[in-house]
């Protein structure tokens, strides 16, 4: 069984025929090819394979393929590019917020969700929002770090 | 691991959802936020053959007055149950416990209807209706039934739901002026599942509890109302002797068991201390007297 689905990813529309067993971060990386999404437990436990579905961050891992037919999908690549990081991407490279890179994607999608719903970003807020993400290498500081720049920044050029 | 292969049908009403659920031969499942569903099927624990998915029903949204109580749809996602005003004024417990269900993309996804019917012992949104007794509404397609909470948690991840029956919403009774309640768990990192929680409800006439109802989760297979810590406290101005006694009593009304994070004795020890912690924040209504 194979079910046809319309997704808007990154600002481009794909169409796909899937099987409905598919998962969401399984079809990004190897039916699209976009590997920026990682896959770390496959149980929703370790947060690698955040994405933003209709404006919520999202597990990939816990979401069917065929779930997203009709979204608007932001995944790791519609942020910056390697020449032009966006904000949150900038301050995990100022503040060292990254060592293997393995979290990055997840912490860079739940970081955005978070700025987005708490502009204001409080530490609390910003530890209890990546409260779902591991990391293996940083011991998190930097990445809180990380946010908290790209929060205080954004505050301050926008009046 | 991956999931197994598995058919998939969207279903647009409740009864078109029961009908598929009928005319399945193997293992068919509502599929809801798909938070512990998917999780199950990607470890294997579990293979169905077809995924009903509820997602896109609307008579299982919204959350509304009704008289004394508030409905709540079962597709209500943790997320909505934490940014409501309805709740947060009518349903405080329920409020209260919602910041410790899971994580921020879990709470965007996962469903109250998910949670109460898949009965996790260690989950929150459970222990919270079994203390208000709230009112479970199950629909099998051609009509609707009510279970109270406390005849609807029958054992590990067992329910008082009959198969294909869908769990349509949840009514909580709107709290009263005279009611407080508090929450909380102990875990090792925020939203994991917790070692052990609690839920308290409780009615004073002035200073002094009418009735009270405590709930402890993760400490065995459903929630547990703590009857005899209960019994303890009711007609008391919850002074430290009172909750002492409450403490003694709540040997009696648990029998938690070791797993990987803890042992027994310090499970029931844990839950002796959030007990005492929390009778001392129960806001009560008036000043309590000065203590000589
Ligand atoms: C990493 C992680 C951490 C978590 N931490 C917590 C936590 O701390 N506390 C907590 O409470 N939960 C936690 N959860 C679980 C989460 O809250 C789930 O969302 C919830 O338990 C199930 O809701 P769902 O809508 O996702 O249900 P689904 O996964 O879609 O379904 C779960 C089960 O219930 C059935 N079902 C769903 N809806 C209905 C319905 N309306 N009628 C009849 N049957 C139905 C399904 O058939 C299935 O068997 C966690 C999950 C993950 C992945
Ligand atoms: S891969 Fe999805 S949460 Fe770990
Ligand atoms: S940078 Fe290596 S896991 Fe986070």
């Amino acid at each position: 069984m194979t079910i046809d689905i319309t997704v808007t990813i990154n600002g481009r529309l794909y169409r796909a025929s899937v099987e409905p067993r598919l998962l969401l971060s399984d079809f990004l990386r190897d039916t699209l090819g976009l590997t920026g999404t990682h896959v770390g437990c496959e149980h929703g436990v370790c947060g690698a394979c955040t994405v933003i579905i209709d404006g919520d961050s999202v597990r990939s891992c816990l979401t069917l393929a065929v779930r997203a037919d009709g979204a608007t999908i932001t995944t790791v690549e519609g942020l910056g590019t390697p020449e032009q990081l966006n904000a949150l991407q900038h301050q995990f490279r100022e503040c060292h917020g990254l060592q293997c890179g393995f979290c990055t994607p997840g912490m860079l999608m739940t970081g955005m969700d978070l700025l987005k719903k708490y502009p204001l970003a409080t530490d609390d807020q910003i530890r209890e929002g990546l409260s779902g993400n591991l990391c293996r290498c940083t011991g998190y500081q930097n990445i809180v770090a990380a946010i908290r720049a790209a929060a205080a920044l954004r505050n301050e050029t926008t009046p | 691991m991956k999931a197994g292969d598995v058919a998939y049908f969207r279903a647009q009403s409740v009864s078109d959802a029961v009908a598929a659920f009928r005319s399945c031969e193997g293992d068919a499942r509502y599929l809801a936020g798909g938070q512990s569903l998917l999780a199950a099927m990607n470890l294997r624990l579990l293979t169905p053959d077809l995924l009903i998915d509820i997602a896109h029903i609307d008579a299982l949204r919204g959350i509304e007055r009704r008289g004394g109580e508030i409905r709540i749809g079962a597709l209500t996602r943790h997320a909505e149950i934490l940014s409501s005003p309805i709740i947060a004024s009518h349903v405080p417990l329920l409020a209260a416990a919602a910041p410790w269900v899971a994580h921020p993309a879990i709470r965007n996804k996962g469903t109250i209807g998910g949670s109460i019917a898949f009965a996790d012992p260690a989950s929150e949104f459970p222990a919270v209706a079994l203390a208000l007794n709230a009112r479970i509404e199950l629909d099998n397609g051609d009509s609707v039934r009510f279970v109270e909470a406390q005849d609807f948690f029958l054992d590990l991840y067992e329910t008082a739901a009959e198969p294909g029956e869908i769990l349509s919403a949840v009514w909580f009774p709107v709290a009263t002026p005279d009611q407080r309640c508090t929450f909380d768990e102990l875990a090792r990192r925020r939203g994991d599942y917790a070692i052990v929680g609690v839920a308290i409800v409780a009615d004073f006439s002035g200073e002094i509890v009418d009735r009270i109802r405590i709930v402890f989760f993760s400490v065995g297979s459903t929630p547990v109302r703590a009857l005899r810590a209960e019994a303890a406290l009711t007609g008391t101005a919850l002074v430290d002797t009172d909750i002492e006694l409450a403490q003694q009593a709540l040997a009696g009304d648990l029998s938690p068991s070791d797993d990987v994070q803890v042992s027994a004795a310090t499970r029931m020890h844990l839950a002796s201390v959030l007990l005492r912690r929390q009778l001392g924040k129960l806001p009560v209504p008036t000043p309590k007297a000065v203590r000589a």
